[in-house]
């Protein structure tokens, strides 16, 4: 038996959840190159799922589907299905623009517009006129502000600009500033990977809370970040999915030896 | 030997004592009790530069200051009737002193044997000239015997000058070789050394620009504040009426007319606002356009034919307006009732205007594409379109940057000559009707100078407080410009 490393597994709660976000057959051409073959995998809402995978292996690529992120990008294709509450979202009658405000994205690298605090959060309500009054607003950004954890922080100098906050900081106005528009799926792709490790304590801590709510899928290239904060867990190689389940059964008792090789050290 | 084999032969001898450093360090190195400082190639250097530097600067020095020296002791030797002729007629004289000095040389010994005879009164001096003629130096007159002297002591002195140049470059070279070749060592700090020589040369470079500014600055000064010492800076500044009443060249009467620079000005800052009304929302669509819409086949081919324009020499810019679209102005005004005279702020404006998108829209491309990527996909994320994002975050982002180009247009719209001069009129109106002629303070620079003038009287002179102006002016804006370019810069950086 293969020595397992020392990995303290987040026990997820017993319940559990209907299928938030569904992909079929997902591939991905970059142009010539075929980034991402055949996956398929059903993601549960109100909770975490964590992907991880040697760098290149095409986890950012399957991420940026989720909210058709890649349409921005002219030489990608993208087939397959992507259902999210009984609707394919690649569908032509589908506005993706709607589609980006019920799927929030937060990046590897802090974001925030150069803009004020408050405006960084209000951002989107404006855009999706969601409020109807300054104090909506008000409310909205405070709101948002709290739930990201920052609220305490910054409600003194909500007028300051957003990008002279730590980075850490930075990170969670970019998570306040995607819960401001209510979505209802949170994608993260290495939200921590430009942070310390008390920042990043932080940003578990907050998406563990955030879970209560929302369905969230995060990239993670560190495997104790996907055993601490996540409850499931699927695996990415060469631009395979190939393997996915609890993120207990992934660490303890994984089933494929790649999977085996990758949470053992043996590459990547 | 002339200045260019001296030269030659320096940068082998240079070369030479590269290769020489180059073996020496090495074999330094490999007898070895000590590690060499630096790298083998900074010892080569080092000779190369101790050989080549104080020759060199000898040598650039020498050939300056070699010609004016030599006039001068050729002319003192000149005959006394000479001497008391005018300037310009000395002058031609040193312009056949010369051309026969050139002859000389290139004559035969039986023909420079003519010459001397010529020079001692043994021959006429048409002999001279047909032999000198026969060797391609053509003169317009006989030259008389003392043209010959003088040319012969020019000859021989630049001779003598020659030979001790030769002698001194070659001891400069030599002493400088064996000097740096005396103190070459393994503890030798070569690197450093020859890293100091390089940035003292790179300073040099960059003070000849500064020193050239400042001198430039200097000399309208001096020339202006003579100009302010007929004509008080209050009328100048404040006048309203521009009406120098030029004098004819020459006649020295200093009718003092009235130099009052409002109304070019005025003129100047119309023009400009006007070029930049159809320069700034022109150039920022486009940019906008190149940098978030267009596909990479247009943007390949658009890009190069927009900046084509900026390669137009703005005189061309003039002859269209001047030729073509200014009397199209005034009978598309004649149709539908409005009298626009052929030369106009419009036509100037609007020319000028077409002049600065290139400008505008390179400069605004290049602040837009900067703004990162991240920032852009933010706002996507969040479910803005494309145009919410460039509206609400990319423009904001980029707008001190687009500030700064549109500031930077604005100097070069006021600063421009050739447009305003050709559509734009000389008559300086204070006048809001864009229809009628106005004039502009670089066009009076050019037409207070323009034709044959000592510059005493304060009709020539209001050119430089005018250029003064002009300078002062373009040169806050720029400098405001910068400052916020610059500012911008950091935030992404
Ligand atoms: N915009 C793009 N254009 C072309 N190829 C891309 C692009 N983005 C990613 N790729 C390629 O797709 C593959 C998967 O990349 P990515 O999804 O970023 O990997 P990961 O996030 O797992 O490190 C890589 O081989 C990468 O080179
Ligand atoms: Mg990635």
């Amino acid at each position: 038996m293969l020595k397992m490393p020392n990995l303290e597994v987040h026990q997820p709660d017993a319940v559990k959840h209907d299928t938030k976000v569904s992909a079929q057959d997902v591939n991905v051409y970059y142009g010539e190159k075929h980034a991402l073959q055949n996956v398929s995998v059903n993601i549960p809402d109100r909770s975490v799922m964590a992907f991880i995978g040697p760098s290149g292996c095409g986890k950012s690529t399957f991420l940026r589907c989720i909210n058709r992120m890649n349409d921005t990008i002219p030489i990608a294709k993208v087939t397959g299905k992507i259902i999210i509450d009984n609707q394919d979202i690649y569908d032509p009658s589908l506005d993706v623009v709607q589609l980006r405000a019920r799927v929030g994205m937060v990046f590897q690298k802090p974001n925030p517009f150069p803009k004020s605090i408050y405006e960084n959060v209000a951002y989107g309500p404006r855009i999706h006129g969601l409020s109807h009054s300054k104090a909506d607003l008000d409310e909205i950004v405070g709101a948002s502000l709290e739930k990201a954890g920052l609220w305490k922080e910054v409600k003194d100098r909500l007028n300051d600009p957003g990008t002279g906050l730590s980075g850490g900081q930075q990170q969670r106005l970019c998570i306040a500033r995607a819960i401001a528009v209510n979505p209802e799926v949170i994608l993260m792709d290495e939200p921590c990977s430009a942070l310390d490790p008390i920042a990043t304590a932080k940003i578990e801590e907050l998406i563990d809370e955030l879970r209560q709510n929302y369905c969230i899928i995060i990239v993670t290239h560190s495997m104790q970040q996907a055993a601490r904060v996540s409850q499931r867990t699927a695996f990415f190689h060469l631009g395979t999915l190939v393997e996915e389940g609890n993120t207990t059964d992934i660490f303890t008792n994984p089933k494929d030896q790649r999977t085996q090789d990758y949470i053992t050290g043996r590459f990547g | 030997m002339s200045t260019s084999v001296l030269l030659l032969g320096l940068l082998v001898a240079a070369l030479l004592a590269f290769g020489l450093g180059l073996s020496r360090a090495n074999a330094l190195a490999k007898k070895g009790d000590a590690h060499l400082h630096s790298r083998a190639g900074y010892y080569g250097t080092y000779l190369a530069l101790w050989t080549l530097l104080p020759a060199l600067i000898v040598l650039g020095i020498w050939s300056a200051a070699e010609a004016p020296i030599i006039r001068g002791v050729v002319s003192a030797g000149l005959p006394e009737n000479v001497k008391a002729l005018t300037p310009a007629e000395q002058s031609l004289i040193v312009g056949r002193i010369n051309s026969v000095a050139r002859g000389l040389p290139r004559l035969t010994p039986e023909e420079f044997e003519t010459v001397r005879k010529v020079r001692y009164g043994f021959t006429t001096p048409a002999e001279a000239q047909r032999v000198l003629q026969e060797r391609g130096t053509v003169l317009g007159s006989a030259p008389e015997p003392y043209v010959i002297a003088a040319a012969y002591e020019q000859v021989e002195l630049l001779q003598r000058s020659r030979t001790m140049l030769t002698a001194l470059i070659a001891a400069l070279a030599l002493g400088g070789f064996a000097y740096a070749n005396w103190r070459m060592s393994p503890t030798l700090r070569a690197r450093n050394t020859v890293e100091a020589m390089v940035l003292t040369g790179l300073f040099l470079a960059s003070t000849v620009a500064i020193l050239t500014t400042v001198g430039i600055v200097f000399s309208m000064l001096f020339e202006a504040i003579h100009f302010f010492q007929s004509v008080s800076p209050l009328s100048f500044f404040f006048g309203t009426t521009w009406d120098p009443r030029f004098s004819a060249a020459g006649s020295g009467s200093n009718t003092s007319g009235q130099f009052g620079l409002i109304p070019l000005l005025w003129g100047t800052l119309y023009i400009s606002i006007v070029a930049l009304l159809v320069a700034v929302p022109v150039g920022l669509f486009s940019a906008i356009y190149m940098s978030e819409y267009a596909s990479r086949s247009i943007r390949t081919i658009a890009k190069p034919l927009l900046e084509i324009l900026a390669g137009i020499p703005t005189i061309v810019y003039g002859l269209f307006a001047l030729i073509t679209f200014g009397p199209f102005l005034r009978d598309m005004g004649a149709h539908i009732g409005f009298e626009i005279s052929a030369t106009s702020v419009l036509t100037a404006g609007l020319i000028m205007g077409v002049m600065l998108i290139p400008f505008v829209s390179s400069l605004s491309d290049d602040i837009i594409n900067a703004v990162p990527q991240s920032l852009r996909e933010g706002s996507y994320g969040l479910g803005a379109t494309q145009s919410e994002t460039i509206r609400r975050v990319v423009l904001p982002a980029a707008l001190p940057g687009i500030v700064g180009a549109i500031l930077l247009a604005a100097s070069r719209a006021i600063g421009e000559t050739m447009i305003v001069v050709m559509a734009a009129g000389i008559a300086a109106n204070l006048t809001l009707n864009p229809f009628e002629p106005v004039t502009t303070i670089t066009v009076k620079i050019v037409s207070q100078l323009t034709g044959d003038l000592e510059f005493n009287s304060p009709q020539t002179l209001v050119a430089f407080a005018l250029g003064l102006t002009l300078f002062v002016f373009t040169l806050c804006l720029n400098i405001y410009a910068l400052y916020i370019v610059r500012k911008y810069r950091e935030q992404y950086e």
